[in-house]
């Protein structure tokens, strides 16, 4: 029994290795099949697709539309986080706590049930298209919600939160004192915000910019439900393989992938760290003029409103009966019978049970390998570490329609010699692919938990005689809680609501929330889908509160 | 026989070498203090002792059993770390009982030795408190506690005082040198300071660049220091460059700023000297006497008074361009006064003789 030590034991490597052999297997082999069989038919090599997917000029328009949606989501993204950051940490106004609380609501939506809401509330016949409509005295709906604007509403709406936190955290860690070391330097307003606090929000801004980039990227649901016919490369892909070109949508998937990667090396130049400083951070300004603040109060409660919107509307929408509401104001009915057939209907209640039990086992895995992995990587700093890292940090950088073409890729086929086995169709596919979703998310938590951990309580624990698993259960993981809470949270309300992997790779047994919401729409029973959203943005709230409240207490 | 014993130690990490073959015999129940500058490969030497390195070379054994590669967890050696590293998540009694949980200890038992721990360290009755609850004084002693609490056959404290504040730091320094004497357990320390290595060690050991330059009682340190680095690290000294006139049988003398100097035999280290060698002649502050100036004695400006007390520190050039300390008690001279160095009555006391290294 070797102690908490920090140097590589047998053991750590055998585990290390293992650890390795099997991310291997799940991330990287995927994707390489996905590579080989873009390029590789019937034993032989060919360019057959590759000249395919280039001749057609569909390919091309995906592949644009995914690019250009990508950049417009950062700056639409950009526009409404960074003045909310700026606002709520540097302004003193009444109401200030209240749009604090608010910002953070789009995270509980996962992004079927924010596109559904918005289908509910700004869709031709939604609440507001309607509102217009009347007022206007109007004979048919004003818009439609559909093509390159509505998705590039929706990603504004779930993705300038990216925007939003890194803005305010960087605002927050700034060090007041620099800021009169300007003014005493003589720098005026506009100087001292050019030179001394944008430098020192550019790698939060960066960090901002690239979460948004990638999320829009392989953004599924905002296209599938608005798309009409404007295509991006992730509907491009499922469409393509629901058509049988097989080959043709493993072009795809590299395409897109290339494009993700591509993105990667771009931003990661712009993201390194600036030199901290320790300090308190500036004060917030209490505007002088009560017009201003009366005016920035009343900002800021209508920009409350405005989203919160999405989640009234769903909830509203879950208490009416299907085809009572058709053109009034106010619902003229309510019940609460699109929620009992959830409880009572087994057919309904199953994708309930299923999400759950699927999200669970998926984050408490994903949850264990990376308390194992920080442990090899920053305490044992076994051989293999920085590959062992980047393996685990890799399925966040790809998209998950990629990553569910992967998977549906490698274990359609029994070749156990090659190592692949059938899994799609069986239960196990799903809670795996959530799994490899999910080790980014609770990996980045966890090691950087981990690195924070002062390696002498290791070492104390060690020297009153406590071995690596006492050591590990009664001081490392109790100190990781906050992390590995923070990490499972998100992880849970991922897996929770995921419809991009599961679109792909569910079976019927296993069909979670969101394709029964889906599914529900296409029957159009609305009320069913918006009681399904309810329940999702309930659990996702609730776990969120709780993991903020639990997270919080690991260290008094 | 002693009870721990180091042999040939030696650990690098990459190309550096921390620790380079330093070998220590510790008696049972002595304090051995590690002393050296930053880099000097004490704090190695501590972590190889607890086992939480390994060494390339050399041996740790205790009570004649050689613990070299024996995991921490096994060793029984007590460690109070520098920051402390406290379980933030657990209570003093948590952290206290913790390594008396490792050897099965429950129940009312448990509570009675963790109780009598807090006891020795004047924290009776600190059970419940939170370690975040603690200043910085508490939580030295709650590591201290927590350390001792089990038993071990050898404490190891890594700088223990260094995160006091100056003023708790002397209080806690007899403390500290209260309780392992009282408890009598082999103890070897880390610390750069040569006040706390001299308070605390009954023997201190003299750490440069991962060796060992001397180990020994604090009066054999500064009376007679090894080498020009022990001499300068320990106590306050100047140095002058001399030459050796006669080697007789009381003493040395030796001619230095045209000035001839006794050095009695008992300062050690002047062995194998021979008239006509080059020196270097280390003087302690107390070693010279001011004088009026008047021929015989060494002529010097005063530059600057160091600090004020009983006895005020003077840096004097000599009329040779030397820079001296000297300790002046009680004399009031002024910056600018010339005054006539003289061997002080102590007769030669506190003025070491070393070979130039060719």
């Amino acid at each position: 029994m070797a102690a908490a030590g920090v140097r590589a034991t047998r053991p750590g490597r055998l585990v290390a290795a293992v650890l390795l052999l099997a991310l291997g297997w799940l991330v990287v082999y995927p994707l390489g099949l996905v590579l080989l069989e873009s390029v590789h038919s019937a034993g032989t090599w060919t360019a057959a697709y590759l000249r395919q997917f280039a001749a057609r000029s569909s390919e091309w328009h995906a592949l644009w539309g995914s690019l250009w949606i990508s950049v417009a989501s950062v700056g639409l993204a950009g526009l409404v986080g960074i003045p909310l950051a700026v606002l709520v940490t540097r302004y003193e106004f009444p109401g200030r706590r209240l749009l604090a609380g608010v910002i953070a609501l789009p995270v509980v939506l996962p992004p079927l049930v924010g596109v559904i809401a918005f289908l509910f509330l700004y869709g031709e016949s939604g609440f507001i298209a309607r509102a217009v409509q009347s007022l206007l005295a109007l004979d048919e709906a004003p818009w439609r919600l559909e093509g390159a604007g509505a998705i590039l509403l929706v990603h504004a709406y779930s993705m300038y939160v990216y925007f939003y936190l890194f803005t305010r955290a960087a605002l927050l860690s700034l060090d007041g004192s620099m800021l009169e070391a300007a003014a005493s330097l003589g720098a005026g307003r506009w100087r001292t915000v050019r030179r001394v606090v944008f430098p020192a929000l550019r790698p939060a801004l960066a960090g901002g910019a690239l979460l948004t980039f990638m999320a829009a990227l392989a953004s599924f649901s905002a296209p599938y439900v608005f798309g009409g016919g404007f295509r991006v490369m992730t509907t491009q892909i499922v469409s393509t393989r629901l058509n049988g070109e097989t080959a043709l949508a493993m072009v795809e998937t590299v395409s897109l992938t290339a494009l993700a990667l591509l993105a990667l090396v771009i931003f990661r130049g712009a993201e390194r760290e600036v030199g901290g400083s320790k300090g308190t951070p500036p004060a917030p300004v209490r505007l002088a003029s009560p017009w201003l603040r009366r005016g920035l109060a009343a900002l800021s409660w209508s920009l409350g409103a405005v989203l919160l919107l999405p989640h009234l509307t769903l909830l509203v929408v879950s208490f009416v009966p299907v085809g009572t509401w058709t053109t009034e104001a106010i619902p003229p009915a309510w019940t609460l019978g699109n929620y009992a057939t959830l409880v009572r209907d087994p057919v309904r209640l199953r994708p309930l049970v299923n999400s759950l039990w699927l999200a669970t086992t998926a984050t408490v895995a994903s949850v264990a390998i990376s308390v194992l992995a920080g442990a090899l990587i920053v305490r044992r700093r076994v051989p293999g570490r920085r590959l062992l890292e980047g393996l685990l940090a890799l399925p966040w950088a790809v998209p998950g329609t990629v990553f569910a073409i992967a998977l549906a890729t490698a274990f359609s086929v029994h070749a156990p010699w090659s190592g692949r086995i059938i899994l799609v169709g069986t239960v196990w596919i799903l809670p795996l692919a959530y799994l490899v979703r999910n080790l980014p998310l609770t990996s980045r938590a966890t090691l950087a938990g981990f690195r924070a951990l002062d390696p002498s309580l290791d070492e104390a624990a060690a020297s009153l005689g406590a071995g690596r698993w006492r050591t590990l259960r009664t001081v490392t993981v109790p100190l990781l809680r906050p992390s590995l809470v923070a990490g499972a949270t998100l992880a849970f309300v991922t897996a929770l609501g995921d419809f991009v992997t599961s679109i792909v790779l569910y079976t019927y047994d296993t069909r979670p929330i969101s394709l029964e919401i889906l599914a529900s729409l296409r029957q159009a029973d609305v009320g069913v889908a918006a009681a399904y959203g309810v329940v999702l943005m309930a659990v996702s709230a609730l776990v969120f509160a709780l993991g903020a409240g639990r997270g919080g207490s690991g260290i008094a | 026989m002693p009870f721990l014993r180091v042999d040939g130690l030696a650990k690098r990490f990459g190309a550096a070498a921390a620790v380079d073959g330093v070998s220590l015999a510790i008696e049972r129940g002595e304090v051995l203090a590690l002393l050296g500058p930053s880099g000097s490969g004490k704090t190695t030497t501590l972590r190889l002792l607890a086992g939480f390195e390994t060494p390339d070379a050399g041996q740790v054994i205790v009570d004649d059993l050689d613990v070299t590669r024996a995991p921490p967890v096994t060793r029984r050696f007590g460690m109070v770390f520098q920051h402390y590293a406290l379980f933030p998540h657990l209570d003093v009694r948590g952290n206290v009982g913790f390594g008396l949980e490792s050897v099965d200890v429950t129940g009312a038992e448990l509570e009675r030795r963790v109780a009598a721990a807090l006891e020795l360290v004047d924290l009776a009755g600190f059970e419940r408190r939170r370690i975040a609850q603690l200043s910085g004084g508490q939580q030295q002693r709650v590591a201290l506690a927590r350390a001792l609490a089990p038993e071990p056959r050898v404490l190891l404290l890594d700088e223990p005082l260094s995160n006091l504040d100056p003023a708790l730091r002397e209080r806690t320094r007899r403390e500290l040198h209260d309780l392992i004497h009282r408890i009598g357990i082999t103890t070897v320390l880390v610390t750069h300071e040569q006040e706390e290595a001299f308070d605390l060690g009954d023997r201190v050991a003299v750490l440069r660049s991962g060796r060992l330059e001397q180990v020994g009682t604090p009066d054999e340190l500064y009376g007679a220091p090894a080498n020009p680095f022990v001499a300068g690290f320990v106590g306050r000294a100047s140095t002058m460059e001399g030459m050796v006139v006669a080697v007789l049988e009381g003493g040395t003398r030796v001619l230095a700023e045209g000035i001839e100097w006794g050095v009695p035999a008992d300062a050690g280290v002047q062995k194998g000297l021979v008239p006509g060698q080059p020196v270097r002649v280390l003087l302690r502050p107390e070693a010279l006497w001011m004088a009026q100036p008047q021929p015989g004695t060494l002529g010097a400006v005063v530059e600057a008074r160091r600090f004020a007390g009983a006895t005020s520190l003077f840096l004097v050039r000599t009329d040779g361009g030397t820079l001296l300390e000297v300790s002046g008690a009680g004399r009031p001279v002024a910056v600018g006064h010339r005054v006539g160095l003289v061997p002080s009555r102590r007769a030669g006391g506190g003025i070491h003789l070393f070979p130039v290294e060719p």
